[in-house]
């Protein structure tokens, strides 16, 4: 059975990648279909959705367009989300290899400093790390992915060492190969599959994250995200509902679909897994 | 901004109707008894108004302290702990006569032995602002218990008007003389003769003050208790005063998006008296130094990509006013000729052009007190990018602001300052080029030198004729106003929301600062 039928199989992961598909489209189209920029005040404050037509979405405390706010913060959300999570791996997965494989004393070093980050509660020590740099694209994306990338050097260890004494690693190691190209080459291919799963789950976390810290007013004063738009919205909850409401919503199904196509991709990629279910 | 002018004139048309009906059913004649219970945001650093000077620190102990006078709403001294004074003709010599029967609340007796410590030696110690006013003074003397004496080196009319409890606040001699002043311990349980005293504080929690039972003014206070509740997030504020826990929020304690809603309330009432005196007045900081800011025609350009009758009707909701210059136009002294830089797009774009601005981009630093102020920071940002400059907005909490400004460190940045009723008192202070030092986020921090300026300020100072004060101001206005060392983008409003059984809260133009003493509660049900 190929990987993709396998994938479409689970009937959650699907619907999870039609509705990842639509946002990336937004996130593509933000700047055809909202050339303006979105902080650009364009009508009266507080229209509700559809109140005048072209405002299909309302407007903002400001009279800001609230649609090119969702698609603007599209492409923010999805952009720190993935970056975030590739330098998570850029961290943790070397980090988990070298000590995976080598064990003693390195292993130990490594899964010090590694539960050193671990009990240090995560958003936390992403709200001090953004304080400190001061809020930028750059500083958040370094915050989230230095509170992120522990699970991931545990996960690439323990694949490492259940994978490093097996016949082929032995061979390998036998013919003279260097312990680079063995850790590379031979044993890091093997443990791709549930990296990728959990790589899949810590864009969704990153997004949350993101939206967390721009909900208090730790996002990029300059960029346009959904957390931003729910912070602004916060304190007229009780005049203006949606204003919070719609950008929630978009954090929810975003989030959503990729945690059903991380569990699909757990399937796709783990068919003995998933036949046991 | 035609479309935003018919939801604002709602909003307006709405808060005036309920400020009007309010008073309407008032009973005329003062209750004793009840409890004020009062948001104070954020909470102050200590109570000893003498040696702390924030904004809340000044609204609480303002009940505690006092000084020789009060001022109405038209800023014309009333009578506080000096029953009477009078003027010299030659404008040199100032005559307080005290109230004879004064207590501090500790039971000594408040003499004008007081006055002169508090004066000569404690403030002129302790607070910038009130020592370079006393820098006009030669000498204080007291000739009996009940008089002082001030007499000055050369004619200051504003003088008269620097006796307000946050300038001039009276300090027990026999309390702080020979002390440290800063390592008393008094100053944890601050000691003054005001119509309530200290009673205790829970840090992070609330502020008690109960009544002055010896207070010389016979009958008031008619408030048993005040409670100054501390509740920093602004939604639990509002919460607060909706289901009745708090009475009265002062400015600042309730968001502008939420004023509306809590002004229309049953029983609700809002005044947007009691500002005179301070007139807070925002601004954009403009770096004169360096970067494109140390331009003329930049600094213009900003002054007319502002769209401050925007922020006005939408940030503000429609309260505050657009100001014409550099002084705000409730003061004597403003300059009624003056026009304001209109909202003008492409003449800002023009200037940019003639002066070859080349996208250099420009910081801009908001005022990070709260959800209005980072709104505003926002909208400015468009503002300047829609003519064509590049900006990049920084955040910082407090700490960082204040560090920043005082260092210099900025291209633009908002703040809001006190013009203290007289340009001598709160106006010069931003534009004298005496006045650039590092170290402060308050005084000249844009770096704007002009020595003509410097001249018309210092001699409007001691200028005794009125006709030739004026004209004195009105040049240094034309000048500021054609030179832009700064952008003037707000005269605020400062409303305070209260429950219509509270009266007389609000009684001159230094408002909740000047405590609580004619303000009494009407209770409701006449079966008691």
């Amino acid at each position: 059975m190929s990987f993709f039928k396998r994938f479409a199989q689970n009937r959650g992961a699907l619907g999870g990648l039609v509705i990842l598909g639509l946002v990336v489209l937004l996130a593509l189209l933000a700047p055809f279909l909202y050339p303006d920029s979105p902080w650009r005040m364009v009508q009266r404050p507080f229209l509700a959705p559809g109140e005048v037509s072209g405002f299909w979405l309302g407007t903002d405390v400001m009279g800001r367009d609230v649609a090119a706010g969702l698609a603007h913060g599209a492409w923010v959300s999805l952009l720190i989300g993935l970056i975030s999570t590739v330098v998570a791996l850029a961290i943790g997965v070397p980090l988990g290899a070298l000590a995976g494989y080598f064990g003693g004393k390195i292993d130990d070093a490594l899964m010090r400093f590694t539960e050193f980050f671990q009990t240090i509660p995560n958003f936390a020590l992403a709200i001090v790390l953004v304080a400190i740099m001061e809020p930028s694209t750059v500083s958040i994306v370094l915050a989230i992915a230095i509170v992120s990338w522990p699970p991931v050097a545990r996960l690439v260890r323990g694949e490492f060492l259940s994978i490093k004494h097996r016949e082929y690693v032995e061979a390998a190691r036998l013919v003279g190969q260097t312990h680079r190209d063995i850790i590379i080459k031979q044993i890091l291919p093997n443990t791709l599959s549930p990296v990728i799963v959990l790589a899949s789950l810590m864009v969704a976390t990153a997004i949350l994250l993101e939206s967390s810290l721009s909900f208090l007013g730790l996002g990029d004063p300059d960029t346009m995200s959904w957390g931003y738009m729910i912070g602004a919205a916060r304190t007229v909850m009780r005049q203006a509902w949606w204003l919070s409401v719609i950008p929630g919503v978009a954090i929810l199904l975003t989030v959503l679909a990729l945690n059903l196509v991380g569990e699909g991709l757990d399937d796709a990629l783990n068919p003995q897994l998933a036949r046991q279910r | 901004m035609t479309l935003l002018s018919s939801v604002t004139g709602r909003l307006t048309a709405a808060a005036l109707l309920v400020t009007l009906a309010a008073p309407a059913s008032a009973q005329e004649t003062p209750q004793a008894g009840g409890v004020a219970n009062v948001a104070i945001q954020p909470e102050p650093p200590g109570l000893m108004l003498p040696l702390v000077q924030n904004a809340p620190t000044q609204r609480v102990a303002g009940n505690i302290f006092e000084s020789l006078l009060r001022y109405d709403t038209d800023l014309e001294p009333m009578p506080q702990l000096a029953e009477s004074w009078e003027i010299s003709d030659d404008g040199l010599t100032y005559t307080f006569h005290l109230h004879p029967d004064v207590k501090w609340h500790d039971g000594e007796a408040f003499t004008s032995a007081d006055v002169v410590f508090s004066a000569d030696v404690f403030l002129r110690e302790t607070n910038p602002r009130t020592r370079a006013i006393l820098d006009h003074v030669k000498s204080i003397e007291a000739p009996d218990d009940n008089t002082v004496v001030f007499t000055l080196k050369q004619p200051f009319p504003a003088f008269i008007q620097a006796f307000e409890v946050g300038t001039l606040p009276m300090v027990p001699k026999h309390i702080y003389e020979g002390t440290d002043f800063y390592n008393n311990p008094a100053n944890n349980h601050p000691i003054g003769t005001g119509p309530f005293e200290f009673a205790k504080w829970d840090r992070g929690s609330v502020i008690e003050l109960g009544k002055n039972p010896d207070y010389y003014e016979a009958g008031k206070p008619y408030l048993d208790k005040i409670y100054w509740h501390v509740i920093p997030d602004a939604a639990s504020r509002a919460a607060a005063y909706e289901n009745g826990t708090l009475n009265i929020m002062p400015a600042g304690s309730v968001e502008n998006f939420d004023i509306p809603r809590l002004a229309e309330m049953e029983g609700s009432c809002m005044t947007e008296s009691g500002n005179e005196y301070f007139n807070p007045f925002a601004m954009l900081w403009l770096n004169n130094r360096e970067g494109p800011t140390a331009d003329k025609r930049f600094r213009q350009a900003v002054m007319y990509a502002l769209d401050r009758e925007f922020a006005r009707n939408v940030l503000w909701n429609g309260l505050g006013k657009v100001p014409s210059g550099p002084f705000n136009s409730t003061l004597a002294s403003h300059d009624d000729d003056l026009e304001p830089y209109p909202y003008d797009p492409d003449k800002a774009e023009e200037l940019l052009d003639e002066m070859g601005y080349d996208g250099e981009p420009v910081r801009l630093l908001p005022l990070p007190y709260g959800e209005t102020w980072t709104r505003w920071g926002e909208a400015v940002r468009q503002n300047l990018e829609d003519v064509g400059i590049n900006v990049e907005t920084e955040s910082s909490d407090v700490a960082g602001w204040n560090q920043k400004i005082s260092d210099w460190d900025y291209d633009i940045a908002f703040t809001y300052l006190f013009q203290y009723g007289d340009p001598s008192l709160g106006i010069a202070r931003t534009y004298i080029s005496s006045n650039i030092a590092k170290g402060s986020p308050w005084n000249n921090v844009e770096g704007y030198a002009n020595p003509k300026v410097d001249e018309l300020f210092a001699n409007a100072a001691v200028e005794n004729d009125p006709e030739k004060r004026q004209a004195m101001y009105d040049e240094v206005q034309q000048i500021l106003h054609d030179d832009v060392p700064l952008a003037w983008i707000m005269e605020l409003a400062q409303p305070t929301i209260y429950r219509c059984n509270v009266h007389d809260l609000i009684t001159t133009g230094i408002g909740l600062n000047d405590g609580f003493k004619n303000a009494w509660i009407e209770q409701s049900g006449s079966n008691d």
